[in-house]
């Protein structure tokens, strides 16, 4: 393993007497592809949003790009990029201009804009688009551009929550060539999804029930040690004994 | 200013252009409601129908009819007998039934000659609009003592508003009712449609701090209400005939101070309300009542009871209407309301303090 870019140990955050995220520790290395899975209400969002500097933790540590989260979330948060379950892109603007604000948003001079603009364009064979209002476009280019605007301040660690629900099979491939292809860039992939076929895509997966992270390996290793043939049943294994549901 | 306020400033302004509804009824909206209040809705008595019970039509009788047809106030519609008063009243026909007595005529001379006489003219007033009844037994007094009146012991000068235009009250209440509109409503949706869609949540990942979110989005809002300032203000003079008498400047300033006010009151409203409904509903419920019924915008606050009155101390459109009307009708300096200001100033800071701390919380 080499450089270790997101660290937690002990993280536990509580809402009053319920206690979301219970004590969790793992580590998650550079370039990796880290599935954060777990069942609806499982704790996901909550220990998610500690990472990303949305929330602070009620006792654990931990870093996010070399960054406290106890102490450093504005940092983290220059060095992270976010994409949230619900398209989070403005349909009112166009393609061109959702690019520019987040770029500003994250201080990229106007150079540097106008450069990475035409780069995450190209590599979205969007440069006819670039003047089209976003509303227009159908859910899979909106979330592809979603994730393109995520990267466009070069994070070390991009958070991707549920980014593919509701997208179609083709797209998703599309979206998961993406993922790969940012990966190998050395940019580290944390994601949430309940596709459980998208969970074989990943590095290394871990699994939340009840506040907790039950298991924690690569796939094969996963389906090896709870004797499933798929991601699948790894996941119906460890689920069925949960105690909070939906 | 740095790259990532001028950003979101620059968003903020697309949305509202793009919205060209929205944009359109935000500029019509005022000029609506001051031509409504200008115009339509008035609180002066108008063509109120009078009719004319008289024994003998003598020529102190006609004279005073003559004078009473040929004001705009009334409508004469003839004379009737004495028993059918009754029946033109209820049946609506007629507001107002004048009763002369038969001497008239002479009761009038002894008048004019100074000696004290009995009651000559008996008025007969629907009483069912409080409001038209007091204005017409008002009116008539005046012009049918015509100068039996000017001997009375008391001159009346009406200053300021000689003519009594309604407008003159209205137009500072509409301000103070508009800048709580344009401003609160629209700030309060658009924050609570960022929490509602999404995408405040992505704002707030991003290393932008969240004042900066916020003040971003004043700012256009800001601007707009300037405009709509500027309307109003042209609206009111060349339109309505006010008076700005007491100098746009001071004017202009206050308003400013009601803007910043009605802004921050938005900002609270969108940390308090959950979705755009409940945004829409705390601004225009909450906010629209109070300022309609307790600014003093359509009731004298002096008239309400205790409680009201006490109450309508924490309506910031209070204070902002009564030093504008200060300032519009009776031309004082921005200096002579300079209570006003300060209770206004309070309270921006006050909301707007109260609103960042609000915003704060929300993160954790």
């Amino acid at each position: 393993m080499n450089e270790i870019v997101i660290s937690v140990r002990n993280l536990t955050k509580r809402f009053g007497n319920f206690t979301a995220v219970n004590n969790i520790s793992f580590d998650v290395c550079r370039g990796e592809i880290f599935g954060f899975l777990g069942a609806n209400g499982a704790g996901k969002t909550t220990a998610m949003r500690m990472l990303c500097g949305l929330s602070y933790p009620t006792s654990g540590n931990g870093t996010v790009a070399g960054f406290d989260i106890m102490r450093k979330g504005e940092m983290i948060k220059r060095h992270i990029g976010y994409m949230s379950q619900q398209f989070s892109l403005y349909n009112d603007l166009t393609v061109g201009e959702n690019i520019n604000l987040f770029a500003g948003i994250y201080g990229l001079s106007k150079q540097s804009t106008e450069k990475r603009t035409g780069e995450l364009l190209a590599r979205l064979n969007f440069l006819s688009e670039r003047d089209t209002l976003v509303g227009a476009l159908p859910l899979g280019w909106k979330q592809k551009l979603s994730f393109a605007i995520a990267t466009v301040h070069n994070p070390e660690v991009i958070f991707l929550d549920e980014p593919t629900s509701g997208v179609d099979p083709i797209t998703r491939r599309q979206f998961w060539e993406m993922i790969y292809e940012a990966a190998e860039g050395g940019t580290t992939i944390f994601i949430t999804t309940h596709y459980m076929d998208e969970a074989e895509y990943c590095s290394r997966v871990s699994i939340m029930v009840d506040g907790e992270v039950r298991a924690l390996d690569t796939p094969s290793r996963l389906k090896q040690q709870f004797n499933a043939e798929s991601m699948d049943g790894v996941f119906r294994t460890l689920a069925r004994d949960a105690e909070r549901g939906d | 200013m740095n790259n990532n306020l001028l950003s979101l400033i620059k968003k903020e302004s697309l949305h509202i252009l793009r919205d060209k509804r929205t944009m359109l009824i935000v500029m019509l909206i005022p000029v609506l409601l001051m031509i409504i209040f200008g115009f339509a809705i008035s609180t002066e008595v108008n063509n109120i129908n009078i009719a004319v019970v008289a024994s003998e039509r003598t020529d102190g009788v006609k004279d005073a009819v003559s004078r009473i047809a040929h004001n705009d106030y009334f409508t004469f519609c003839g004379y009737i007998d004495q028993d059918r008063i009754d029946e033109y009243l209820r049946s609506g026909k007629v507001g107002t039934v004048i009763v002369f007595a038969s001497d008239f005529d002479r009761r009038m001379e002894q008048i004019y000659a100074g000696i004290p006489s009995k009651p000559i003219i008996q008025l007969i007033v629907d009483g069912s609009n409080v409001n038209t009844a007091s204005a017409s037994i008002a009116y008539l007094q005046e012009i049918l003592l015509g100068r039996a009146s000017q001997q009375a012991m008391f001159e009346t000068r009406m200053l300021f508003n000689p003519q009594m235009k309604s407008a003159y009250n209205f137009v500072p209440g509409t301000m103070g009712l508009i800048f709580i509109l344009v401003c609160a409503i629209m700030t309060s949706v658009s924050i609570v449609r960022e929490k509602e869609v999404g995408t405040m949540e992505v704002l707030l990942v991003s290393p932008v701090r969240p004042a900066k979110i916020v003040f971003a989005k004043m700012v256009p809002y800001f601007v707009i209400s300037c405009v709509v300032l500027i309307m109003i203000l042209l609206l009111a003079y060349f339109m309505l005939h006010v008076p700005i008498s007491g100098g746009v400047w001071g004017i202009f300033t206050l308003s400013l101070l009601y803007l910043l006010l009605s802004l921050s009151l938005g900002l609270l409203v969108s940390t308090v309300a959950k979705t755009q409904t409940a945004a829409l509903l705390i601004s225009g419920m909450v906010m629209m009542i109070p300022i309609l019924l307790l600014s003093g915008m359509l009731f004298p606050i002096e008239n309400m009871p205790k409680f009201f009155e006490v109450l309508s101390n924490i309506v910031p459109a209070r204070w902002y209407i009564d030093a504008i009307r200060k300032m519009m009708i009776q031309g004082s300096p921005l200096i002579a309301v300079w209570k006003e200001s300060v209770i206004l100033l309070g309270m921006t800071v006050a909301f707007f303090g109260l609103s960042l701390i609000k915003f704060n919380d929300k993160l954790e």
